[in-house]
């Protein structure tokens, strides 16, 4: 405990205050509503055709783009800290750009590519897919607004390996898979498992991209932060409580997870494991 | 691997020792994720600005001319400016009282002022809505005093509050830990009161991290749709911030206005870019000069 600079008491204070104010107020008054909802009725709102068919298209389209980002994402992190090459920090820099790009943007934009005369919607449709106003679309607006999860979070723990071991391995004669299999993977994987389930995360909770894609019909395309919104602005608050306080959940579960990790990591480095 | 015909230059062994330097893995690897890289991060922002000037400059600058729109950059402005400089203020004092001291519950208090990163923007404006609303904890309230706070702007201040109060806060947060505290200490030793070293010793220290927390928030702060569109009510020409009349514009078939609104913001995000490029070099720079960081 330093006690010999001042401002504990003001600056604690200060973000305490603002924290009641600002975060826990309105979070447990979405806590209390749901829990006004009752037990009975919030299973009845969950398990409806509309809400449950909106959380599968949500879930299967955000594993869906967290698979693309993990497989991306682990290939530029490694690209961008193993290898020098021009315009090495200009790509370093547009890894950025989802998380600086209003998601109202990324939709228009990524609607405007899409659709059957776009950019890529004209290519793609010759092949016979169609990716405007499908499930297609919605992971693809996940996919762009949770692309920097990945990188971000393996990049460094690539950087900070030691490359001893490798180069010890390959002495041995260990094959480059091999020792990236044994050796170098094991070593990144809870960053990248990190990262992985933070792009899950903000994917299930994406709302501005998705709209402008997604043709957002019920049964077919519509994710949950929608059904959420639809249902306040027909003052259907109980299940606008039901479905948001379930998100909500969903996205405490995922920050569980993700801090289980770290210390899981923490602990190998730790132990020298 | 390099055949072994061709032994590595005594200088460098371990670069063509490490995995994945094969002239072949290597050539892939890059040709293949800077492809991607442009399908998905260059050829959107080109298409942003291409749907903009579809029709020629004038279609573009003519689009700027709608009221509506006008209206919406001063609002976004406005809202930026309130919540940007709070949210400093509140990211200084997060960031003094979790770096300078050690008490119980501090992981806690981290991941409280991490947590709006964690909770969907429909879910902050679904939250904000159960406290302010007709309906909400303080609603009847409110209603009983004539104060109006959802579908009006202090509403969208207070969501635009909630969604970017981690970023100043997570920029100054690990830095300040890192610096350590034997600058604040001396200057309590040679007598200075606590402003004075925050503004003389602390935030110097700090400023290459607080202008870029700051230029996130503002970027995020007037990009914020989602928690937005449930609190403002989506008023023409009252409450209608950038993103919402991007979306309006583009709802009205009026396309060439929707992507030129949204160059505006392109351009936010791309300066916001920029500044935490020129930031990162002079950090490097002076890391590479005193060895340590942010000084």
């Amino acid at each position: 405990m330093n006690r010999v600079i001042p401002g504990y008491p003001l600056s604690l204070g200060i973000t305490l205050f603002y924290l009641c104010l600002i975060v826990l107020l309105p979070l447990g008054a979405l806590v209390w509503q749901a829990l006004d909802v009752g037990w009975e009725r919030y299973l009845a709102i969950l398990s409806g055709a509309r809400t449950a068919s909106a959380f599968r298209v949500t879930l299967t389209t955000a594993a869906l783009a967290t698979l693309f980002n993990a497989v991306y994402g682990l290939a530029l992190a490694w690209v961008l800290v193993r290898y020098e090459f021009p315009g090495r920090r200009f790509i370093d820099a547009l890894v950025d750009v989802p998380f600086a790009l209003p998601t109202a943007v990324a939709g228009l934009a990524l609607s405007a590519l899409f659709v059957k005369n776009g950019w890529f919607g004209a290519p793609l449709a010759a092949l016979g897919i169609s990716v405007a106003y499908t499930p297609l679309g919605i992971a693809a607006a996940m996919a762009f607004t949770s692309i920097p999860f990945v990188v971000r979070t393996v990049q460094p723990v690539l950087e900070d390996l030691a490359t001893d071991v490798e180069e010890a391995a390959a002495t041995l004669g260990a094959s480059d898979w091999r020792i990236f299999a044994r050796i170098i993977f094991p070593a990144i994987f809870p960053a990248f498992l990190t990262g992985a389930s933070l792009a899950f995360a903000r994917s299930l909770g994406e709302f501005g991209a998705i709209i402008f894609i997604a043709g957002n019909l019920p049964l077919k395309t519509e994710v949950v932060s929608l059904l959420t919104f639809i249902r306040i602005e027909e003052y259907d608050y109980p299940a606008a409580a039901a479905i948001a306080s379930t998100l909500l959940g969903l996205a405490f579960a995922m920050l569980f997870l993700v801090n289980m990790i770290q210390l899981w990591q923490q602990r190998r480095i730790g132990t020298g494991d | 691997m390099s055949p072994p015909s061709h032994p590595a230059p005594s200088h460098g062994p371990a670069r063509r020792i490490r995995v994945g330097d094969g002239p072949l893995t290597r050539a892939l690897l890059i040709g293949s994720v800077l492809a991607v890289t442009a399908l998905v991060l260059v050829v959107p922002l080109i298409a942003i600005f291409a749907e903009a000037l579809r029709h020629g400059w004038g279609a573009y600058l003519a689009s700027f001319a709608a009221p509506d729109t006008q209206y919406a950059m001063l609002l976004t402005l406005c809202v930026a400016l309130i919540v940007v400089p709070i949210n400093i203020g509140f990211g200084i004092a997060s960031a003094w009282c979790i770096a300078k001291f050690r008490f119980r519950g501090r992981n806690l208090l981290v991941a409280l002022v991490e947590l709006p990163f964690s909770i969907s923007p429909i879910i902050a404006g679904v939250a904000y809505l159960f406290v302010y609303g007709a309906q909400g904890l303080l609603g009847p309230w409110l209603q009983a005093h004539d104060i109006k706070i959802m579908f009006a702007v202090p509403g969208i201040v207070l969501a635009s509050l909630f969604v970017t109060a981690p970023f100043v806060a997570r920029e100054l947060i690990p830095l300040m830990i890192a610096q350590g505290s034997e600058e604040e200490e001396a200057a309590v030793t040679l007598g200075a009161g606590g402003w004075r070293i925050l503004r003389l010793v602390t935030l110097p220290n700090v400023r290459f991290a607080l202008l870029y927390g700051a230029a996130l928030c503002n970027a995020r702060v007037m990009g914020e749709f989602g928690a937005v569109s449930v609190v403002s009510g989506n008023i023409r020409g009252q409450t209608n911030t950038l993103p919402l009349q991007i979306e309006l514009l583009y709802q009205d078939n009026n396309a060439i206005a929707a992507f030129a609104v949204a160059t505006v913001l392109t351009a936010v995000a791309l300066v916001t870019l920029v500044v935490k490029a020129i930031i990162e070099r002079l950090d490097a720079a002076r890391v590479k000069a005193q060895g340590r960081p942010g000084h």
